[in-house]
């Protein structure tokens, strides 16, 4: 387990990396720190492993407080974005070299290189330098280094940045099935949502050296606590569009949209976002009730589905006439097939049991009801 | 490829190459060849010989190796680079540039200015200033010490000599060595220091791998000036009884003071042969890194201009 408390992080200059954040990671849990770049994830990590020493709080490793213990001593291993694989030894020397250090006897040492290196199909390559291996097998190749002295937890920075977009696929199921085998606490760095979603057990959203939300996937996709997270959160991001209480329901973008039950408590007038996810968004090319009227701006094929951008009047009114830009854009997911013309009128129904209503940026709407759907 | 890239022609690439050719030929390989040839003479400065200087042959060259007065300045000379160079000014310059390396701001500025003020000052000047702080009577490092007539250049001339050449050349093996650990990657040490690794693991399996090259470069390129040195001669001249007479001291002193040019051609020659081993064994050294796949091209590149 790995507990952090009030843990601030300062850099010369004022610079503040991480600021009071408190964590818990449990035992043998996949656990991703998911973030835009500068928000402090790369940091908090640096400062688990020892590489940076925290300005206030504590950092704990099993139950013992290890905030003044150097890196060597915590018993993890990190793999870096870079690999950091030594050019100068070849594959065994570089998986084996963490056990070299804590002198294991050379014999060992190499049987255990062979052993890990040939659970990652890298038996063939034990001889090789990694000026010679592929991105994917150096990757590995790193993988096994942290792999090979059996530590406590594993740190990864960016392990799949490296890798061009196919291998990326490829190495996330083989990272995943990986983890769950070891069964060992690993914590990894992204700012790729995506990664963050299908890799982790348990996701943290951060910004600005603070964390967001902790959830898993689900949780962090379909109840976003604010709406950062909402609009970080999902291949497509999600319609935000301001709106106010009117009339016992709400009035955006020049919908009429239910109340949901959650905001009946807000006074007429008070200003909410309303947010749905494209793929909650249906069109229909005639008009209905609690639907956005809007006309298609852009078209994005997506390969089974489509991307379309509407653009919707700010306030009440006709869905506006060209392309001038000014009022508000809706976006939704169509399937294939069922696309509409670039220019066409037509009214976008989000799903209601899916629409999430922020008021102060706090969430409202509480999880939908499973039976519902 | 064609054989003729540039599209010149023979006779326009020639053209081209021949100004830079004349020029060697006339101030490098000229003299060089004029040194061997005055080697086997016994031409002097002055009197009968300066006038008609006779042939003897390689008189000279075996008379030098079978002087002890020659062999005891060599020996001077390879203390004054073991000393000076590679230990004194490679080892303190690359402490200092390990020391300052991932700090930034006044100190690490601070701390190469001075170095380096020490490396840009005219040769005279500095032997001036050492001349001043050695001095028996009234010189600053018997003040700073309260050793009053401690005579440094006398009684320890070599020890001043080495310490004097460490100060001044340390400087340029401080910036290589500090440009070669900028070219170690920060996740590749601390890769190391996450193994559990000590200071002294970290620079043995990561950091001098990896700067192999620039210590070889920077060690030829050391000893070399080192070795032809001829500021020693401003401070000590040589002295006390030849105490301090490193190997092109010794030219000067036997060609121009005691005006045997033909002994002093001999002598310079073999001191160029001995450039010339250090050169070969250096350029041995690089190739035997060559075979390996991960050379750092800045590496081969040094070896060009040093070469």
């Amino acid at each position: 387990m790995i507990s952090l408390h009030g843990l601030t992080k300062e850099f010369p200059g004022g610079v503040r990396a991480i600021d009071a954040l408190d964590l818990e990671i449990a035992d043998g849990e996949f656990f991703a720190l998911l973030g835009p770049s500068g928000c402090g994830k790369t940091t908090l990590l640096r400062t688990i492993a020892g590489l940076e020493t925290p300005t206030r709080g504590r950092v704990a490793i099993g139950g013992v407080d290890v905030t003044a213990t150097p890196p060597g001593r915590r018993d993890v291993a990190m793999v870096f974005q870079d690999y950091a694989l030594f050019p100068h030894m070849d594959v065994t020397d570089n998986i084996a070299y963490p056990l070299r250090i804590r002198k294991v006897p050379r014999a060992e040492r190499r049987a255990r290189a062979a052993e890990t290196a040939a659970r990652l199909s890298l038996a063939e390559l034990l001889a090789r330098r990694p000026g010679q291996l592929s991105g994917g097998q150096q990757q590995r190749v790193a993988l096994a280094r942290a792999i090979a002295c059996h530590p406590r937890a594993f740190l990864f920075d960016e392990p799949l940045s490296n890798l061009d977009a196919r291998l990326r696929l490829e190495a996330r199921t083989f990272l995943k099935r990986l983890q769950r085998d070891l069964a060992v606490t690993t914590v990894f760095v992204t700012h790729d949502q995506g990664e963050a979603l299908a890799l982790a057990d348990r996701v943290a959203v951060m910004s600005g050296g603070r964390i967001m939300q902790v959830g898993t996937p689900a949780e962090v996709f379909q109840r976003p606590a604010s709406t950062f997270v909402a609009s970080f959160i999902g291949s497509t991001p999600m319609n935000l569009l301001p709106g106010e209480v009117r009339g016992g329901g709400l009035r955006v973008a020049g919908a009429r949209l239910p109340l949901p039950q959650e905001a009946a408590g807000l006074p007429e007038g008070a200003g909410v976002v309303y947010g749905v996810r494209p793929e909650y968004v249906d069109l229909s090319p005639a008009p209905r009730p609690g639907a956005f009227a809007g006309r298609v701006a852009v078209l994005e094929n997506l390969g089974t589905a489509h991307l379309v951008t509407l653009e919707v009047p700010a306030e009440d009114g006709e869905p506006p006439a060209g392309s001038e830009p000014g009022g508000a854009t809706v976006q939704a997911v169509v399937p294939e097939g069922g696309e509409p013309a670039l220019g066409e009128a037509v009214w976008a129904a989000p799903r209601h049991e899916r629409a999430l209503v922020y008021h102060d940026d706090v969430l409202l709407t509480r999880a939908p009801d499973r039976a519902a759907r | 490829m064609t054989s003729d890239p540039s599209g010149l022609g023979r006779g326009g690439a020639a053209a081209l190459v021949l100004p830079a050719l004349v020029l060697i030929g006339v101030f490098l390989v000229f003299p060089a060849l004029w040194t061997i040839y005055l080697g086997l003479t016994d031409y002097r400065l002055t009197g009968l010989a300066a006038a008609d200087p006779q042939v003897v042959g390689p008189a000279n060259y075996l008379d030098a190796l079978g002087d002890e007065r020659f062999l005891g300045s060599t020996w001077l000379s390879v203390q004054y680079v073991l000393g000076s160079a590679v230990i004194g000014q490679a080892c303190l310059g690359f402490a200092i540039a390990w020391l300052v390396r991932d700090r930034r701001g006044p100190l690490r500025r601070v701390v190469e200015g001075v170095v380096l003020l020490s490396w840009i000052l005219p040769g005279s000047v500095v032997a001036y200033l050492w001349i001043a702080l050695l001095d028996r009577d009234g010189g600053t490092l018997n003040a700073l010490l309260n050793t009053p007539g401690a005579a440094w250049l006398l009684d320890h001339p070599m020890l001043s000599l080495v310490v004097f050449n460490t100060w001044r050349g340390t400087a340029f093996s401080m910036m290589l060595y500090a440009a070669a650990l900028e070219s170690v990657p920060p996740s590749h040490l601390e890769t190391a220091r996450l193994a559990g690794a000590s200071a002294f693991q970290q620079l043995r399996d990561v950091v001098l791998p990896r700067i192999r090259g620039h210590v070889l470069t920077n060690l030829l390129l050391i000893s070399l000036w080192t070795f032809n040195d001829f500021t020693p001669f401003l401070i000590t001249a040589g002295g006390p009884e030849g105490a301090s007479e490193t190997l092109p001291v010794y030219v000067y002193i036997v060609a121009l003071r005691d005006g045997e040019l033909g002994v002093g051609a001999a002598v310079s020659f073999l001191i160029l042969a001995v450039n010339l081993v250090f050169a070969l064994v250096y350029l041995r050294l690089l190739r035997a890194r060559g075979r390996d796949a991960d050379v750092p091209a800045p590496a081969r590149a040094a070896t060009r201009t040093a070469a």
